[in-house]
């Protein structure tokens, strides 16, 4: 892995992309899914990763990762 | 089905007043039966506090044995006694208040600071605040009063400035304490006031929990705890005439300590500090706190453990005549163990005859649930009755699935599905194959056997957990069931190019394979292993690729091209159409994971083909090498006078070199290391040279000693198992015929011992070769003491390696199987708990089951080319 300079730790390469999704989103998420809100994992509002995206208890993160068996992986936390 | 949510758990206290009123009868005398072996009137063993004598009725609730649940009776302590498991409590409420006025011993403002804290702060580290500062205080800031400092002496005994405070005084103090203040020491006044911690009533638990024995003799025998509460109602009372009599002070602290000490081992009678109450017999009394703890307590014994019928359990013996998903079942453990079969239509006649003229059946059970036992005398009649709907239990036999299991179970397959086949004999028989998935070996493994009880049982445990279904590892997609060290040295032995059978060699092998056609003879009117090896194999196989002895020959002397089936040392492997035209089969074919035969055998044909596979093989390699033998002498690790120069030079050159490397280092000359310090870079380079010394000896002997194997006729059997990679490698023979090398301790030369040296053989401060751990002799020709200590460092350090890395890692593996075990693939592919909270959107990110790939991947894209282009 080439190193390349870091300004903030959203630019590292293992942090993932982090987004917070509309309401429209999270109620179509939770009906695919058939979910309550808190069954959804959690993540802190004061978690490093979102704190620039300035979450909103009960809102949901979708986070993107890198997989090495999967490629692109979706991952959705609630905000707590 | 109704869920409620558990939203959370409170402990707390039963209150001396919640104790009264659930009490069905206060208990007063300390006897438990009269004369006549009745029970007495408000004693332990009164009537009213449950019924554990079948016919007699609770006079609580009315109701019979087993549906009486018993009730809690309580007990009237004269004196108040301290609960011995809330010392270290009192202990801390004490310190941190005034024994006047009951108030935190801090300044207010201070009290309110500290009431902030408790929103972001546990309360047990606000509590551990105010203590530390409330204890240094002289005076109480609210009364003025003075005070004292107070010491427990465990568990129960109170000081309150050197002087003896007994729990009435204590308990007073205590009660002053207000409801907030409380909240400061973790508290919930509603739920728990810490006056109940020194108890004035005791819970007395009903019989059902301490039942009475009545021996063979006669002679009532009473339960432990039974005998301890019988000991605290006689303190008791006579704590209680002492004190009515008007006895001296000192004689009722007596008795009180006396009676706090039997409340205290009533509780917990392994209390630090108190000694143990004991039985009669001198035995240590088991009580509540010894009931419900450790490996033996209610808990772990009687909870999450728990015993099952329809099971048995013996030491384990190899059997490899029976095939690998059959398990051997004595007759003596198969005629106790049933299978129920439902009387249908299709099968009613076969089972009357079952049942009238064999001691198949043991039980029949009519469609109302009544049952009866067959045998001589009613078998007519019970046939006759038999009809559709009825049901019978008989016994294992042939063919039936059952459920075999060998602990520690760590894994999917340490339990299987087997067909039960009944044999002579005491033990349970496996074929050696299946040893692997189970880790057993012989030398006295007992395993656990279970019979399925319903068809839903029987047939889930054939279609997913029988043996030959599992031969693909469903963690990593590829084979666990394989041959291992006899059969890979046999298969390899069997298919070399020097190996050659006369027909009627050959006829046996047919024979114990099954062959009904015979191939023809193909070296003039012999037959060669590979000829015989092809037989094994379903025709329409083909594979091609290089063996585990090309990898190993690659080490020693690299060929310039592959010459793929003309290779001149048999190391090419090709089968078309089910023969094997090249190449010797070895652990690249039959091996854990590598074995590509057994990949393709168990992937790509019906199970059966490689259950066939694995009969016929084991039996033809079995026969083989106990015919030919498949051992090792002493001749077999002699070396060349060669190698042994080549060893004498590397060694003395090795010397030479340490001896440069010791004199720079002792001038600090030596060149760093990049982030290793000087005694460290010197560490590592002699490790290095020792090292590369060994490697070069490795080297050569291996070459020297391979070519034994390309002979006419191969007869080092070391070299076969090396080069089939069934057992041992290069390093081994090493260190049989070259020389050890550098001893290890801790992934550097040992450095402990004496005073600047290793033993005192050596002069002090001495770092050069010798003195550092190095061994130049071999297994050979033996170890001179020095060489031999040094030895026994390394070999001390492995020793305690395995026993400490199995404990960690079982432990670990342990606790990670437990936080798993109840996550579950849901129709929508996501992994949830058991209350439907989410883990993952999809299994393993991928939603892929490791047993359906190859190896962890998809597809094997060579392979599938490869068929394409064909």
């Amino acid at each position: 892995m080439p190193v390349k300079s870091v300004e903030t730790a959203y630019d590292h390469f293992l942090v993932p992309k982090q987004v917070m999704i509309s309401k429209e989103q999270a109620a179509e998420l939770l009906k695919k899914y058939n979910l309550t809100l808190n069954q959804l994992p959690k993540i802190s509002s004061k978690d490093a990763a979102i704190a620039e995206l300035k979450p909103v208890k009960d809102e949901i993160v979708k986070i993107i990762r890198n997989s090495p068996t999967a490629g692109k992986t979706v991952y959705y936390r609630r905000v707590v | 089905m109704l869920m409620k949510k558990i939203v959370g758990i409170e402990f707390s206290l039963l209150s001396p007043k919640l104790i009264r009123k659930m009490s069905s009868l206060e208990v007063k005398t300390p006897d438990t039966y009269d004369k006549d072996g009745y029970p007495m009137e408000s004693g332990l063993m009164d009537p009213h506090l449950g019924v554990i004598n079948p016919g007699l009725r609770c006079k609580t609730c009315g109701q019979r044995m087993k549906k009486c649940p018993g009730h809690f009776g309580s007990l009237e302590l004269i004196r108040p006694v301290i609960h011995s498991e809330f010392g270290k409590r009192i202990e801390i409420l004490m310190r941190g208040t005034c024994k006047e006025c009951g108030k935190i011993s801090l300044p207010d403002d201070k009290i309110e600071k500290h009431r902030k804290l408790l929103k972001d702060d546990t309360p047990e580290s606000v509590t551990k605040k105010i203590v530390s500062k409330a204890n240094l205080v002289k005076k109480c800031p609210h009364c003025k009063a003075v005070k004292n400092k107070v010491l427990l002496d465990k568990p129960t005994n109170f000081y309150y400035n050197k002087e003896r405070i007994y729990p009435t005084e204590i308990r007073e103090w205590i009660e002053k304490i207000s409801d907030s203040d409380l909240e400061l020491f973790g508290y919930d006044a509603e739920l728990v006031r810490p006056e109940w911690f020194i108890m004035k009533v005791l819970s007395v638990p009903p019989i059902t929990i301490r039942p009475s024995i009545t021996l063979e003799s006669g002679i009532k025998s009473e339960d432990d705890l039974t005998h301890k509460l019988v000991d605290i109602i006689r303190i008791n009372m006579r704590l209680k005439d002492n004190i009515d009599a008007g006895a001296p002070q000192l004689i009722i602290e007596d008795l009180w300590d006396l009676l706090q000490y039997h409340v205290t081992t009533y509780f917990d009678n392994n209390t630090a500090g108190v000694p143990p109450a004991k039985h009669r017999s001198g035995r240590a009394l088991r009580t509540i706190v010894q009931r419900l703890k450790g490996k033996k307590g209610r808990f772990r014994h009687n909870l999450t453990g728990k015993r099952v019928n329809f099971a048995a359990r013996s030491t384990v013996t190899p059997d490899p005549f029976i095939k690998i998903s059959e398990v051997g079942v004595p007759k003596k453990i198969a005629n106790e163990l049933t299978v129920p079969e439902r009387i249908t239509d299709w099968n009613k006649k076969e089972i009357q005859k079952l049942v009238k003229e064999t001691e198949e059946v043991v039980y029949t059970i009519r469609p109302d649930e009544t049952k009866k036992r067959v045998d001589d005398t009613n078998r007519e009649e019970i046939a006759e009755e038999l009809d559709t709907g009825f049901r019978i239990e008989r016994k294992l036999r042939d063919g039936d699935v059952v459920l075999f299991n060998r602990q520690p179970s760590l894994h999917r397959l340490s339990m299987m599905a087997h067909s039960a086949r009944i044999m002579d004999g005491k033990t349970l028989r496996i074929n050696p194959i299946v040893c692997k998935p189970y880790n057993a070996d012989f030398d006295g493994d007992e395993m656990n056997l279970h019979v399925p009880q319903t068809e839903e049982g029987k047939g889930e445990a054939k279609e997913l957990m029988y043996v030959r279904n599992q031969v693909i590892s469903p963690r990593y997609g590829a084979p666990v069931i394989v041959l291992d060290e006899d059969g890979v040295s046999g298969a390899f032995v069997l298919t070399m190019n020097a190996t050659e059978f006369t027909r009627e060699e050959a006829m046996q092998y047919f024979f114990e394979m099954g062959i009904k056609e015979l191939p023809k003879p193909d070296r003039g009117k012999n037959y060669s292993g590979k000829i015989v090896f092809s037989q094994m194999l379903p025709k329409d196989l083909n594979l091609e690729y290089k063996t585990n002895l090309c990898k190993i020959i690659q080490k020693t002397a690299r060929c310039k091209e592959c010459t793929k089936e003309k290779c001149k040392y048999d190391a090419y492997l090709k089968i078309k159409n089910g023969k094997l035209l090249c190449g010797v089969v070895d652990k690249s074919s039959l091996g854990e994971v590598s074995g590509q035969i057994i990949d393709t055998l168990a992937r790509n044909y019906p199970s059966e083909v490689i259950e066939e596979f694995y009969n016929k093989i084991n039996r033809v390699v079995a026969d083989l090498l106990t015919k030919r033998g498949m051992t090792a002498g002493v001749d077999e690790y002699e070396v060349s006078d060669n190698i042994f120069k080549a060893k004498e030079k590397a060694v003395g050159e090795m010397h030479t070199k340490g001896k440069a490397l010791t004199d720079k280092f002792e001038k600090g000359t030596l060149e760093h290391l990049p982030g290793k310090n000087l005694k460290e870079s010197f560490e590592a380079k002699m490790m290095r040279l020792a090292a590369e010394t060994k490697k070069k000896i490795e080297n050569q002997i291996m070459k020297e000693k391979l070519e034994s194997i390309l002979k006419e006729e191969p007869r080092l059997n070391t070299m076969i198992m090396i080069a089939s990679g069934s057992r041992g490698n290069s390093i081994n023979l090493m260190n049989i015929s070259g020389f050890w090398g550098q001893a290890n301790v801790r992934e550097g030369r040992p450095r402990r011992g004496f005073t600047n040296r290793l033993i005192t053989l050596n002069e002090k401060n001495d770092v050069g070769v010798e003195a550092g751990g190095f061994i130049r002799s071999n297994f050979i020709d033996g170890m001179n003491a020095k060489e031999y200590f040094y030895h026994s460092m390394g070999g001390r350090q492995g020793e305690v390696d395995t026993g400490v890395s199995t404990k960690v890692s079982g432990y670990l593996y342990r606790r990670l199987a437990n936080s798993l075990k109840d996550l579950v693939v849901n129709n929508d592919e996501t992994i949830r708990t058991a209350s439907s909270e989410l883990v993952q959107y999809s299994y393993g990110e991928d939603g892929v089951f490791p047993k359906n790939t190859v190896r962890g991947k998809n597809i094997n894209i060579e392979k599938e080319a490869k068929d394409f282009k064909e």
